[in-house]
């Protein structure tokens, strides 16, 4: 441990008069409990950087943002091999993902443990990214089969985009698929 | 460990500049690194400080901006404007604590 002084101090890079073009695009694809945190996650963490980040909601995905649905999300192991109770090496069985009302219980089981890591809940979620300034778009494609409009989605959506302007706006950014 | 001189009085930082000793800090302290990094400090500014500053003492580690506007009562988008770009940080450095760990 040195104890040169320095004066006047270190002062930390926040970046800010670096002329970044840095920009992140999420597409959110799916719908399960499990799988919309990842993009919801890390665009708040793209925000909090200063980074410009957009996500794009498609097909299942469209459900984080619809009013009527995003509060009940469920989460299934069906097809997940890879589950196991928390912190214990046992495999769940996959027949008995199957068996009724499970889902409900597994989905209430993964809620306690987000909530217990002070993670809030998806719709809590969705509001804290569009306020730190996120751009929410939905899916024309997805919109057009479900029979939604714009009305049906969360405030902070601002539009029902095609695909062709999704590629026009993620020009020069990086673009994750969940 | 570098020591800076800050307001006449010694202040231990990392390598980045973040304090490292939390009780090293005072209000003084507080006002000459915010010029810094650009932020002039307004009363509500200081409420964030504050908050910050009891939450870190009371719970070992540095609030996460969500904590900051559920708990200390400042909105997301408040926290934005006070500390432009990357707010999490830009108010730990302020307020002499370390940055937070947490993802949300």
């Amino acid at each position: 441990m040195t104890t040169a002084k320095e004066a006047p101090a270190v002062i930390p890079d926040f970046g800010d008069d670096d002329a970044t073009d840095r920009k992140i695009c999420f597409i959110a694809s799916k719908g399960t409990l499990d799988m919309v945190y990842p993009s919801l996650i890390m665009a708040n963490a793209a925000l909090g950087e200063g980074v410009e980040t957009h996500i794009f909601f498609t097909f299942w995905g469209m459900d984080i943002i619809t009013k009527e649905l995003q509060e009940d999300l469920q989460f299934t192991w069906m097809g997940n091999t890879a589950m196991h109770p928390p912190g214990k090496k046992m495999h769940m069985p996959q027949g008995m993902a199957g068996l009724p009302g499970m889902t409900k219980m597994a989905t209430k089981m993964m809620k306690k443990q987000i909530a217990d890591l002070d993670v809030p809940v998806v719709p809590e979620m969705v509001q804290m990214i569009a306020d730190a300034g996120g751009q929410l778009w939905a899916c024309k494609m997805s919109a057009d089969m479900m029979g939604l409009e714009l009305d049906d989605f969360v405030d902070g959506v601002q539009d029902i985009i095609s695909a062709t302007d999704f590629i026009e706006l993620s020009e020069g950014a990086q673009v994750i698929f969940t | 460990m570098p020591v800076a001189t800050i307001a006449g009085a010694d202040v231990a930082i990392d390598a980045e500049g973040f304090m490292t000793d939390s009780e090293q800090w005072t209000e003084e302290v507080g006002v000459f690194l915010a010029e810094q990094i650009g932020v002039e400090l307004s009363e509500r500014h200081w409420e964030v400080i504050r908050f910050v500053r009891e939450d870190y003492k009371a719970q070992g580690e540095t609030p996460t901006l969500r904590r900051v506007s559920t708990i200390g009562g400042v909105p997301t988008k408040e926290l934005f404007q006070l500390f432009p770009k990357k707010p999490a940080k830009k108010m730990s450095y302020v307020a002499g604590v370390p940055k937070p760990k947490g993802c949300v």
